[in-house]
């Protein structure tokens, strides 16, 4: 699994980070960044789908 | 049709009539926001306040606040504002970026963003534990405290006062002021308009200091010298102070307010949150879902029909996001807290270009305050629930909340 964020629909509302603080960061603007550079471990698969799943943008863009 | 008399009167049908100062619906909206969702007519329309439509399923209210072009931001207030003339040299004074659209609001938002990024905000932590503790020493022997005035309406003045370098001692005159804009001010012009100049008097004083005595790490400052970047007016920067004032204090107090509130009826809730300390992320934005503080307005740039109603240019929307994050489509069992909810896509913060700016420094003041109060005052229930008072139209929460521990 690899996760990018869609830049044009990020509007910073954190809800990644706040589900997935291992894969999410923020940028200088507060927009998500992606941490984990690759394929993601197993174990936080889960997790990031949840950041997904509570984006209210749709801005989270899963890869598998 | 903007005071409290001219608006009076029972609702028979809040699909056609609602009324967003009804005592009742001030108190407790989500029964009336419930009844509107569930019935063939989503969207409200009330002739109350101006007129306004009233979206209360979570789709429709994210789809007008994606659709920026046709829902425009320029008022954002629940009710009309006041003639432009009585403001003087005032009248052109906005709140941007959340009252400026594309394509100003581009740059609008950039320059105030980063200090509201999460590493930016990270920065007032130990100093918003140092105040709520100090808050807490004042009245933790006596046993009983207000929860509202006593702790959670402390708290965002302070914090926004530091970040701005304006007097921390002013706080009860800047809450004064911003009461005046948001809550007691929506249906009573006079006291609006007053408290409006006293803002922005206020602030245009302090943007002549700054130009005589520039100041180092100082948001103000570092806004009037931004001219190299954007096309940067006094304007402007006057219109970003008001905004933090008004848009960070009432706001981010009630959802203090409304969290404690619940943890003083919810033994196992706070229960919870001992037992389990990694929780309070998730437990944070569960409480920012069930008690969505704000709700704020679009105005119809030209003639549209959306989803069946015939809105006209002009007319006034308000985003109900509290109504959005209690929508059962959305949320299972949405009128239950459930601090560990997995799925929780909440707009309380908004959805698209006009996402609160501040909402990183919201869930840092909330966190905060919350896990101050807990470790501080572990158990504690309301002394009178009925005798609870709340604010409501733009900014729902409690305002005086007694409680005993």
């Amino acid at each position: 699994m690899r996760v990018r964020v869609d830049e044009a629909s990020c509007q910073g509302q954190q809800m990644c980070s706040i589900a997935a603080p291992e894969v999410f960061g923020s940028d200088e603007l507060g927009h998500a960044t992606v941490l984990i550079v690759g394929d993601l471990p197993v174990e936080l698969h889960a997790k990031t789908r949840r950041a997904q799943a509570n984006c209210p943008e749709d801005a989270i863009i899963i890869e598998e | 049709m903007t005071t409290l008399e001219e608006n009076a009167g029972p609702v028979n049908d809040p699909t056609t009539d609602f009324n967003i100062f009804d005592p009742e619906f001030v108190r407790d909206p989500y029964p009336t926001m419930e009844e509107i969702r569930e019935s063939q007519c989503p969207i409200a329309h009330s002739g109350r306040w101006g007129g306004s439509w009233f979206p209360t399923r979570y789709d429709d209210v994210v789809a007008i606040a994606q659709e920026h072009d046709i829902f425009t931001s320029r008022d954002i207030i629940v009710v009309p504002r006041s003639a432009a003339a009585a403001e003087g040299p005032y009248a052109g004074v906005a709140a941007p970026p959340i009252t400026s659209d594309p394509p100003d609001h581009h740059w609008h938002r950039r320059l105030i963003l980063p200090v509201f990024a999460p590493q930016a905000v990270a920065k007032y932590e130990q100093s918003t534990r140092d105040l709520c503790n100090q808050l807490i020493d004042k009245f933790i022997a006596k046993g009983e405290a207000d929860a509202g005035t006593d702790y959670a309406q402390q708290i965002p003045v302070r914090v926004i006062a530091t970040m701005l370098g304006v007097p921390t001692e002013m706080a009860d005159e800047f809450t004064g002021w911003v009461r005046g804009v948001l809550e007691v001010g929506l249906t009573d012009p006079k006291v609006r308009l007053e408290s409006r100049l006293k803002i922005l008097k206020f602030f245009q004083a302090q943007l002549d200091d700054r130009k005589k005595n520039p100041r180092e790490n100082d948001l103000i400052t570092d806004l009037l010298n931004s001219g190299d970047k954007y096309p940067v007016t006094d304007q402007y920067v006057l219109g970003v102070c008001n905004l933090m004032l008004v848009a960070g204090i009432d706001t981010t107090w009630s959802a203090i307010g409304s969290s404690l509130w619940h943890l003083a009826q919810h033994p196992e809730h706070r229960e919870q949150l001992r037992a389990n300390p990694d929780l309070w992320p998730t437990a944070i934005e569960e409480l920012l879902r069930a008690y969505s503080p704000v709700t704020m307005a679009r105005i119809v740039d030209r003639d549209t029909e959306f989803q069946g109603c015939p809105m006209k240019a002009g007319d006034r929307i308000l985003m109900s996001f509290p109504a959005a994050n209690r929508d059962p489509r959305q949320f299972e069992q949405p009128d239950e807290v459930i601090l560990d909810r997995e799925h929780n896509r909440h707009v309380a913060f908004g959805s698209g270009i006009h996402r609160c700016a501040g909402s990183n420094l919201a869930r840092l003041e909330l966190r905060v305050s919350l896990q101050v109060w807990l470790e501080r005052i572990p158990e504690f229930s309301l002394i009178d629930p009925a005798a609870v008072t709340w604010a409501g139209g733009q900014v729902h929460g409690p305002r005086v909340c007694r409680v005993r521990f």
